[in-house]
């Protein structure tokens, strides 16, 4: 460890971002298993300008139940949010068209997260591209282990099959522009049992942009366990929120495990 | 007056409220040729394609009031996009034209980017600690006060390499490659990062900004 420790150090490879996770159903934060289960934690402003103040590197909101009902309160939310908050806001949840994509830049939001439209209409994702940058197009998988052993990519928020194999679509999307990849792992999400590792590393050597690894924060050593994996964003949703950890203490774990973060 | 320019490309939002923040008071986001000629400061935001950039600026008859608030001595802040138009060319899709306040052009930060031995990502996504090297008075910068290893958000793919040393202000390391993060010359800034989502040290940029 100390020869890796050394090594990273001496590359300059880029911090990993410790990133606080908001899901958003209606005007509420809200907190599921498997992206289900929905109970109600509180005001998304109230926790997002805790996990600022804390020291979070960013702030991902995924209106989970947005791509279902056809209709998202994010923008107001995301308004808010860049009123008081200096750190970067990444944003998803019932984006379907590029005016949706306008909208959120316009309230503040720096990157969309996208999941099940670019699912059905893959160009989409060369459009926002070519319109607002690579940087601006995050694809979201919510990934599903199946039998075979391979992740099936699940779209509407864990509950439709997509049919698309998980290394083969983040590859595609990567090569129609999307440049960063949010994966959910649906299995572990909510379940404090760790990351799925596999499944962030079969994604990171699958493509040469930013992953942010997202679903089953548990215990400090799953940090060094996403960051092992190749991950390079790490997602902390439900650990936060019900305080059993906060971003300062993420980020001494951080420093503890000689992952490279802000210092 | 303090003008965000808006020419069509870019979240401005976050940079006016960051500016807010920061006390100042009347900020107002404007294409408007004549408001930029009147105004005291001036800033040059956005995330987008260089060509976009420039043509958004020439379609707006935005170039000239520019041109004449560097002459006029008045500070002008470039950011992210905005930094990389005030130089004279970018290799971004082609060859294209910028603003020419400083000597300098826009290249790739790996040059040859689909090279299977590059194992780095682009885009470069996320904080990075910055290497200050004023070349001027602290109080003449945006870097007053600001700790050496601070760290800073940048997002971008393509970075500056200006012609004269002397206009190069603050750098970070990427693997073996040395990153422009910050130039400027005389009353002209441009900044790579963004200093409305790096936090608390963004903040204290733009704090500076207002005070030159």
């Amino acid at each position: 460890m100390g020869f890796k420790a050394w090594s990273l150090g001496y590359l300059a490879l880029i911090n990993k971002r410790l990133i606080a996770r908001l899901d958003i159903k209606g005007p509420n934060l809200i907190k599921g298993i498997h992206l289900e289960g929905l109970r109600v934690i509180g005001d998304p402003q109230e926790f997002a300008k805790k996990y600022y103040e804390q020291g979070a590197d960013e702030l991902l909101y995924i209106d989970i139940v947005a791509s279902l009902y056809g209709r998202s309160n994010l923008t107001e939310i995301v308004k808010k949010a860049a009123h008081d908050i200096f750190v970067p806001l990444t944003v998803g949840g019932g984006i379907r068209a590029i005016s949706d994509v306008e909208d959120l830049l316009r309230s503040g939001a720096d990157k969309v997260a996208i999941n099940t439209a670019v699912v059905k209409n893959p160009k989409l994702i060369t459009e926002i591209a070519n319109r607002f940058g690579s940087q601006c197009m995050v694809l979201s998988i919510e990934a599903k282990k199946q039998d075979s052993g391979l992740w099936e990519a699940y779209t509407d928020c864990g509950r439709e099959r997509s049919g698309l194999d998980v290394e083969q679509w983040v590859a595609q999307a990567v090569d129609m522009g999307a440049g960063e990849v949010l994966v959910t792992s649906i299995d572990m999400e909510g379940t404090k049992k760790g990351f799925d590792k596999k499944l962030i590393s079969m994604v990171t050597n699958s493509v040469n942009v930013p992953v942010i690894a997202s679903g089953g924060y548990g215990q400090a050593v799953d940090l060094k366990i996403a960051s092992d994996a190749g991950a390079d964003g790490i997602a902390v949703a439900d650990a936060l929120h019900y305080n059993r950890t906060t971003v300062d203490e993420l980020r001494k774990h951080a420093v503890d495990f000689d992952m490279p973060v802000r210092k | 007056m303090i003008i965000i320019v808006d020419y069509g490309i870019g979240n401005v939002f976050s940079v006016e409220r960051s500016l807010e923040h920061c006390g100042a008071k009347n900020v107002k986001l404007s294409s408007d040729p004549d408001e930029i000629y009147n105004a005291d400061r001036i800033i040059l935001p956005g995330v987008g394609a260089f060509q976009d950039g420039i043509k958004g600026l020439k379609d707006r008859g935005l170039i000239e009031p520019l041109q004449n608030a560097v002459t006029q001595g008045k500070p002008l802040l470039g950011i992210c996009l905005g930094m990389q138009m005030l130089v004279s060319s970018s290799k971004e899709f082609g060859h294209h034209s910028g603003l020419d306040f400083i000597p300098g052009k826009v290249v790739p930060i790996i040059e040859s980017q689909k090279s299977k031995v590059s194992t780095l990502k682009i885009p470069y996504i996320g904080w990075a600690k910055l290497d200050i090297e004023l070349k001027q008075e602290a109080t003449k910068s945006v870097f007053n006060g600001i700790k050496k290893n601070s760290y800073v958000y940048l997002v971008h793919s393509f970075h500056v390499q200006t012609d004269n040393q002397n206009d190069m202000n603050g750098t970070y390391n990427y693997d073996a490659i040395k990153v422009t993060a910050a130039i400027q010359k005389d009353n002209v800034i441009g900044l790579q990062f963004h200093p409305e989502k790096s936090g608390e040290v963004g903040l204290n940029v733009i704090k500076n900004f207002l005070l030159l």
